[in-house]
């Protein structure tokens, strides 16, 4: 189920530019790891690369190790599709697929990837996984409407549903709310805390006060200055990061001094 | 300029009073002018001019009127500002002239044999009156529906190519082949598939999956362009959607990106029909022209509609009434057929098009 | 809540097999475009070899192919150029009216309306041309050959029946007006909103605004969309083919009834009824055609793509 996530050493580049340097950490399973930082530090980056998304952008590339339960998912013979099987991911702005109905939105993944399922174990594994979403019940009458056309929180949830009908071992979030209200909002951190016992979950966030609610691990990124790297500043207990951090630098940016 | 006398200044508001400092025809004006010149054009095409020279007639006079008025009232740059409207809208107008003409010409003659005859009957043994078109029908749907089932494929790949697959410099080469295919003449079209096909078979050969070939060649890059237009607007992040649960490219690309732009391109493929259904030169010399029905493409000639109303057209016989009644009859229906594509084409766009946006 | 006993059991297929040939087909499709382009050169050159090694005497017309291929180049090119010429600053002034002066509310409509006449099928344009057109041109050109008839052009004597090259250049001008307006319209709605709220900002009138916002932006658009409209007008066949009437001379009277034919009304003419080396010839003048509309609308779009890299306007 949940596993955990060992980073070594990871340059993460666009090109011939170093978005992210020497970024190094491991994420315990069955808990909430949040990634904090200003705008541009490489936090998302950082992210996409833990699922092998990042390479998706033309002339990306990867150095380092990510290993998931002790294997590299850069190694040699590792299918990226496998991957990120494994490893599901919510994004900043809702995406459901316009041309498919909520029902087939959560059984996306299933059905996309061309497994064979009975029609009623397909039903059982929606209907677990929209309960698992908290939304079972706000959309049970209208599961075959369009996916699009419910609220953006609503939507929301309806891709973390589709997200974890795949069975995955860990989430990734990339700013999951910063698009929503906050009633919305409320709803899914709600949501992160009940999913944490069986996942191993990271986020992105902008918000502070999210971070320390949902977060039982916080990472603090930071640049040197525009042009330079992104690197792993600080990381420890969300506790411990918000009350007494070791660097400067990182109390500058939870005080609200910069950033 | 000298500060202003007392008298001066209250003239000057006197005149703000009665009318605005800057002055601008009123608006009625205009309209009453072209009214009035309507009227002398009217008249002069009623006394035996041609309605042309009317027309004329009452485009310069109207011009003529509005430019000394607004000249005297206005100031030179609103004149000249109403010339160029003038010249502009006449400009638009022209050019709805040979298309009104082409239509009512079209329906006024071809009416005459839009009888059940005319459409389930072929020219076999036809000679002066009667007979039909139902032998073209057959081969212009068969032709163009080969063509289309050549077409679809090899463009939606290819619009998907450039899109999904390819980077850098042959990207930019097929992109910009595939525009300078756009231009390729019809007949041109047409002698490459006889070309091809006489290389293989021998000269002299004619047969309906030429015919097919030739307006494929005429197809291709518009269903290219269009899948292409239409997959740049599918949001890049339902692929990344899909892409974190772990679909692979192919089928991302066949599950979510083509269905979410495939009413843009049905639109696309509707008009690429539209615009090879009417092709007459290139059938011309690929798949020529016979009286009776041919149901297999792979075997001799075949009749289309175009190609049949060009057929009639210059050889008519003796009387020529019957065949150019049945011309302007197979014209009428190939400007229904054309024109009822188009109009699909706009339904379905226009029905699905908001949805596809999310 | 744990869903550990579903899908991840599953078996998935192979994607890799599939990502490659899925890859490889629309990779083959992309590429069979260039293989398309230049197989329709080079079966053409083939087909047209025997006709281009032949001896002259062999050839129709009895002077070999570059002898029987010029006089009908030569009226391409005149039709062309001409219908070119009436359509171009038409075009231009139509794409105005429908961006800029129309009323919002119909501009879509009217728009609708002039890539209609692009929809005619050419057999229709060639048809009205012959019945409608073409005879009422007599009159007129009774008139131009009177008063003009001075000029080359309008020499005599009027043909009766008005099947003149004036009436194919006007009915070809007729039929390349739709395509050059939709790029220039296409161009005019790039131009940005700024330009011209400026222009208006300065206190200009409208036609001030569109000389000094409008139309220097839109100026390599008009040139490109009128080198693409050039390249269709040179290879328009049915129209010409069924307008025209033809007598083979090389001259630039356009209202008279001696008129030099095109490549394309040309094949689409003779095919039908020839065979042997009149084949082969007919597919030589065919090669002429595909070689110039190629070279035209090479340059059309080299002008079209550079001003989209300079416009800024994304």
């Amino acid at each position: 189920m949940a596993k955990h996530i060992q980073v070594k050493d990871l340059d993460i580049y666009y090109d011939e530019f170093l978005a992210v340097q020497g970024v190094s950490m491991t994420i315990e399973p069955r808990s909430v790891t949040a990634l904090i930082g200003p705008s541009g530090c490489g936090k998302s980056t950082f992210l996409r690369s833990l699922n092998r998304m990042h390479e998706l952008v033309p002339k990306a590339k990867v150095e380092g190790q990510v290993a998931i339960n002790g294997r590299d998912i850069y190694g040699n013979n590792v299918d990226p599709v496998d991957i990120r099987s494994e490893i599901g991911m919510v994004f900043q702005r809702p995406n459901p697929f316009p041309t498919m109905s909520i029902y087939e939105n959560v059984a996306a993944g299933i059905r996309l990837t061309g497994a064979r399922m009975k029609r009623s174990e397909i039903d059982d594994l929606v209907e677990r996984s929209l309960r698992s979403a908290n939304l079972w019940n706000e959309v049970k009458d209208r599961l075959h409407k369009p996916g699009g056309g419910i609220s953006g929180g609503q939507q929301q949830r309806l891709c973390i549903a589709r997200a974890i009908a795949v069975d995955p071992a860990v989430l990734l979030m990339d700013e999951p709310c910063s698009a929503l209200d906050p009633i919305s909002t409320q709803a899914i951190e709600d949501l992160i805390n009940d999913l944490k016992p069986d996942y191993t979950i990271v986020i992105v966030t902008h918000n502070m006060q999210q971070a320390a609610r949902v977060s039982d691990t916080t990472g603090f990124f930071n640049l040197a200055d525009v042009g330079q790297p992104g690197r792993l500043i600080e990381m420890d207990t969300t506790a411990k990061i918000f009350s007494a951090p070791r660097e400067q630098a990182t109390e500058d940016y939870i005080t609200g001094r910069f950033g | 300029m000298s500060v202003p006398t007392r008298t001066e200044r209250e003239t000057d508001l006197l005149r703000t009073e009665t009318a605005p400092v800057r002055r601008t025809l009123p608006p009625w004006v205009p309209y009453a002018v072209l009214a009035a010149a309507i009227a002398v054009g009217g008249a002069a095409a009623l006394a035996g001019v041609s309605a042309g020279l009317g027309a004329v007639l009452t485009v310069v006079l109207y011009a003529a009127c509005v430019v000394t008025v607004s000249r005297l009232v206005e100031g030179p740059r609103k004149a000249k500002d109403r010339v160029v409207t003038t010249v502009v809208t006449s400009a638009f107008l022209l050019a709805l002239v040979p298309l009104i003409s082409v239509l009512a010409t079209v329906i006024s003659r071809g009416t005459a044999r839009m009888d059940v005859e005319f459409f389930s009957f072929s020219m076999r043994g036809v000679v002066g009156e009667g007979g039909g078109v139902y032998h073209a029908i057959t081969g212009t749907l068969m032709i163009t529906g080969l063509a289309t089932l050549i077409s679809v494929p090899v463009g939606m790949l290819c619009g998907v190519y450039l899109v999904e697959y390819a980077r850098g410099k042959l990207a930019a080469v097929i992109t910009f082949f595939v525009d300078v295919m756009t231009g390729i003449p019809s007949i041109v079209a047409g002698l490459f598939a006889y070309a091809l096909f006489a290389l293989i078979l021998g000269p002299g050969v004619r047969m309906g999956v030429m015919g097919a070939v030739a307006l494929s060649v005429l197809m291709i890059p518009v269903v290219v362009r269009s899948t292409e237009e239409m997959l740049k607007l599918v949001p890049n992040e339902l692929r990344e959607a899909a892409y974190a649960l772990a679909v692979p490219k192919w089928r991302m690309i066949l599950k979510v990106v083509i269905p979410t732009a495939l009413a843009g391109i049905a639109t696309g493929v509707t008009l690429a029909i539209a615009r090879v259904i009417g092709e007459t030169a290139p059938l011309l010399v690929t798949v020529g022209i016979t009286q009776s029905v041919n149901l297999n493409p792979f075997d001799g000639r075949m009749a289309t509609l175009p190609v049949s109303a060009y057929y009639q057209y210059v050889n008519p016989g003796v009387p020529p009434d019957p065949a150019l009644d049945r011309a302007w009859a197979a014209a009428l229906l190939l400007i229904i057929i054309v024109m009822a594509l188009n109009l699909v084409a706009r339904l379905i766009s226009r029905r699905f098009a908001p949805e596809a946006g999310g | 809540m744990p869903l550990s006993e579903t899908p991840s059991a599953v078996a998935r297929p192979r994607p890799r097999a599939g990502d490659r040939v899925f890859a490889g087909l629309s990779t083959g499709a992309g590429l069979l475009i260039l293989v398309v382009l230049a197989g329709v050169a080079a079966f053409l050159l083939v087909e047209a070899w025997p006709a281009l090694t032949a001896p002259p005497e062999e050839v129709p017309g009895g002077r070999g192919v570059a002898l029987y291929v010029w006089p009908l180049l030569f009226g391409t090119a005149l039709s062309a150029v001409f219908a070119l010429l009436i359509a171009a600053p038409l075009a231009v002034t139509i794409a105005l009216f429908v961006t800029y002066y129309a009323p919002r509310a119909l501009a879509q409509g009217l728009g609708y309306l002039i890539d209609l006449l692009a929809a005619v099928p050419s057999i229709i344009y060639g048809l009205w041309g012959f019945t409608v057109l073409a005879p009422a041109t007599v009159g007129p050109s009774g008139w131009l050959a009177d008063n003009l008839g001075f000029v080359p052009l309008f020499a005599g004597p009027v043909s009766a029946t008005g099947r003149t090259m004036l009436v194919a250049i006007l009915v070809l001008a007729v039929m390349i007006l739709p395509i050059i307006t939709a790029v220039v319209r296409e161009a005019f709605r790039q131009v940005p909103r700024l330009h011209e709220e400026a222009a208006h900002a300065l206190g200009a009138t409208r036609w001030e605004m569109l000389r000094m916002a409008v139309l220097p932006f839109g100026r390599s658009a008009v040139i490109g969309a009128s080198m693409l409209g050039l390249g269709r007008a040179l290879g328009e066949t049915m129209a010409v083919t069924i307008v025209l009437s033809v007598s083979g001379g090389v001259t630039v009277n356009l209202i008279s009834s001696g008129n030099p034919s095109t490549i394309a009304a040309d094949i689409a003419l003779q095919f039908p009824e020839s065979t042997g080396l009149a084949v082969n010839t007919l597919i030589a003048s065919g090669l002429v055609l595909f070689a110039v509309t190629f070279a035209v609308n090479m340059a059309a779009r080299t002008v079209i793509n550079r001003r989209s890299e300079f416009s800024g306007a994304n």
